[in-house]
């Protein structure tokens, strides 16, 4: 194993040090560190950060590998910071067995760019009918704690008490794809003026609201953990807020793009702006940015959710939603809360790993601690070309925005899986 | 001149007063024996249409051939739409075979906008999903013009399924663009959110239609597909037209030269009754006429006016 000096970097923003990486772990922390035979990683005016943990990706495989695959998707991701992910259930066929969540967990493994944490579903086949087995995903090689069917929302009531309970076993987490179907029959866009104006069916606020109001009450009865997916309401932010002073053990995500972008972007109707829940208004986004400052929300989570060209290069309505996340999050949390490094790495790798139960990950670099770490040049700036992507996909929706900082490298467990920039397999 | 006609807020009040009053120049070549004119002789005009709708696709086409454009019709069924082309495919495929305008009729809303990216010639919006449908608040303009000699200060009322209507839509913009003021009425489920913001801040929304009617210059009744009880937005026809149905009755509350217009096709029984519908204040029949004047004057100023 290679020994890395990374010199004169700023541990999440504190004083310039040095840190010497050495058997996968943060050997030693300090200034004027040497270390004989050391590839040295000039790291002046760069942030180290602990590596990001992403608790929302989805990689496509197995069944849509023309979109992305478990190794572009990873590679994506390391590009973007990321040492860990937990990669979605709702492939083809879905991760609601114990043979496929250990596919894509070994798929991870062999191409070693970040920690692929599968996700299991709720529901067999996301079918909202009947429990998958929930407890043979846990006890596989995958380890599964995270269970969702997102995409879906596990809108029947008793069904998600039950889930909700069953997984108290093993310490599982739902995390629910809060969208009540009934509301939202044919739903395109956010409910509201610009809805009303282009002529594209509304999702209204209320369809997520009124799960999240239930799922904190049932979550609260039987006395288990909830995590929220991608909150993008206002309305939202009050049940949580209300549910957390409660002590209801819920936990929430907010998305990048539901930071950044308004329902005003679907006036193009390029459904690249197409994506589920929708974007919402303006009022939202500052809602969950100050949700996501105070802490109401707890976590960025990218929703990357790559599509092939042409199930996004037709009619709206016909698109599938969904857009590209891994490789531009880190850019749009500092576009929108500025260098607070302790809150970036609080919302983006400290408390989702914890959520994920990911041990080794979510860790600030310090002496002992395992180097999954990555290094940010926050004055850099740069501009979005789909096509520079290291995902198959191309449906970003920041093309040509121009956003800061940039990641100069990326190490796993002591390996460089970024450096200069550049993906190094 | 625009080059796409894809919304009724495409057309800002003197555009739109230019096609009024080349609509009524085109208006007169009806009346002649030889009902044709050589002002797009060379021209290619696809009517490009995914749904079926007669009545307007052989309005675009009567316009067209007045002009004397060639004319291709291309309907989904029956041809490669069928077999799963997509909407890029066949855009790129009109635009090999050299379209100078392509009129789009696609249940998608929005479908004419990504067209309009993938085709060098004139789009026009011949009615997508549940946006809009400017040729026929261009027409009903038209009418509403020619039976009352103005627009600016008109009070139009508008009754029905505001919420499915690319009618609606279209008729709010023009008609505020013009000058005149719209009542949308309906019952609550039927009338979208926050639509005067959406579309124009005079517009008023009102749920008794009783209410309104002695105070308008028009009324326009808007197909009510009776699906829509099935969903819950109303609980029955019968119910739909005792509340919101133009009958008789309903009618004789209008002031003296107040018309009744329809966009059809009508459901007659259920929007507005046949005394209603063959009256006449109705102006259903010279609206179909209107369309292809109008429709006439779009294609002609799009393509051809311009450059003369």
């Amino acid at each position: 194993m290679t020994t890395y000096l990374i010199t004169g970097v700023s541990v999440v923003g504190g004083e310039p040090t040095d840190l010497l990486i050495r058997d996968g772990v943060v050997a030693e922390a300090g200034r004027g560190l040497a270390a004989d035979g050391a590839t040295v990683v000039d790291a002046t005016g760069l942030v180290a950060l602990p590596g990001l943990v992403d608790l929302h990706t989805h990689l496509r495989e197995p069944g849509r590998e023309d979109a992305e695959t478990v190794e572009s998707g990873s590679r994506a991701a390391a590009l973007g910071g990321y040492t860990a992910v937990c990669a979605m259930a709702n492939t083809s066929p879905v991760a609601d067995t114990a043979g496929v969540v250990e596919q894509v967990w070994r798929l991870g493994r062999e191409a070693g760019l970040v920690d692929v944490q599968p996700i299991g579903a709720v529901t067999v086949g996301l079918a909202g009918e009947r429990l998958a087995e929930l407890g043979a995903m846990a006890d596989s090689a995958a380890g599964v704690r995270i269970f969702s069917d997102d995409g879906h929302c596990v809108s029947d009531p008793r069904l998600m008490r039950r889930a909700l309970e069953y997984v108290k076993a093993f310490d599982g987490v739902i995390a629910q794809h809060a969208e009540e179907p009934r509301l939202t029959e044919g739903a395109q866009m956010h409910e509201g003026e610009v809805s009303t104006r282009l002529g594209l069916t509304g999702w209204p606020a209320v369809a997520e609201e009124a799960i999240i109001a239930r799922d904190v009450l049932l979550a609260e009865h039987v006395g288990s953990r909830l995590h929220v997916c991608h909150v993008s309401t206002a309305g939202s932010v009050e049940v949580l807020r209300q549910a957390k002073t409660r002590g209801v053990r819920v936990t929430a995500e907010v998305t990048p793009h539901h930071l950044l972008l308004t329902d005003a972007k679907a006036e193009s109707y390029d459904p690249v702006f197409k994506v589920n829940p929708p974007l919402r208004t303006a009022a939202d986004i500052a809602a969950l940015r100050e949700a996501l400052a105070e802490g109401v929300i707890d976590v960025i989570a990218t929703d990357h959710a790559p599509h092939a060209v042409e199930d996004k290069e037709c009619e709206w309505a016909y698109a599938r939603p969904g857009m590209l996340g891994l490789e531009t999050a880190l850019s749009i949390a500092l576009d929108v809360f500025g260098p607070r490094w302790d809150l970036i790495a609080e919302r983006m790798s400290r408390t989702p790993a914890r959520i994920a139960g990911l041990a080794g990950h979510g860790l600030d670099p310090a002496p002992g601690v395992p180097a999954n770490l990555t290094l940010v040049d926050p004055a850099a700036r740069r501009v979005i070309e789909p096509a520079e992507l290291a995902s198959r996909s191309r449906n970003t929706p920041y093309a040509r925005m121009t956003l800061p900082g940039r990641i100069v490298a990326t190490f796993l467990r002591g390996e460089p899986t970024v450096l200069d920039g550049k993906a190094v397999k | 001149m625009i080059r796409h006609l894809l919304s009724g807020a495409d057309l800002d009040a003197g555009t739109a007063t230019l096609v009024l009053d080349t609509a009524a120049e085109m208006a007169t070549v009806a009346g002649r024996e030889v009902k044709k004119l050589p002002a797009l002789r060379g021209r290619t005009v696809v009517n490009l249409f995914y749904e079926d709708s007669t009545r307007t696709r052989i309005s675009f086409e009567a316009a067209a051939k007045r002009l004397s454009a060639d004319v291709i019709n291309f309907s989904a069924k029956g041809s490669s739409v069928a077999k799963g082309e997509s909407l890029k495919d066949t855009a790129l495929t009109l635009q090999a075979m050299g379209a100078d305008a392509v009129v789009v009729r696609h249940p998608a809303s929005g479908a004419p906008h990504r067209l309009a990216e993938w085709v060098d010639g004139s789009v026009v919006n011949a009615g997508d999903g549940t946006h809009e449908h400017p040729t026929q608040a261009l027409l009903d303009a038209y009418t509403m013009r020619s039976r009352l000699g103005r627009l600016d200060g008109l009070h139009v009322a508008i009754v029905g399924d505001v919420l499915h209507s690319r009618v609606a839509r279209s008729n709010v913009l023009l008609l505020s663009t013009l000058g005149a003021k719209v009542t949308l009425v309906g019952p609550p489920t039927l009338i979208p959110v926050d639509i005067a913001a959406a579309l124009a801040p005079g517009t008023d929304v009102c749920y008794d239609l009783d209410a309104v009617l002695p105070d308008v210059d028009v009324v326009m009744m808007l197909r009510v597909q009776r699906e829509r009880m099935g969903d819950s937005y109303f609980p029955s026809a019968r119910e739909y037209a005792r509340r919101y149905g133009l009958d008789g009755p309903r009618m004789r509350r209008l002031p003296g030269h107040a018309l009744v217009m329809h966009p059809g096709p009508m459901n007659r029984g259920m929007e507005i009754t046949p005394e209603v519908a063959d009256s006449p204040r109705s102006t259903i029949v010279e609206q179909v006429a209107n369309g292809v004047s109008v429709r006439m004057a779009v294609l002609y100023l799009l393509l051809g006016g311009n450059n003369r």
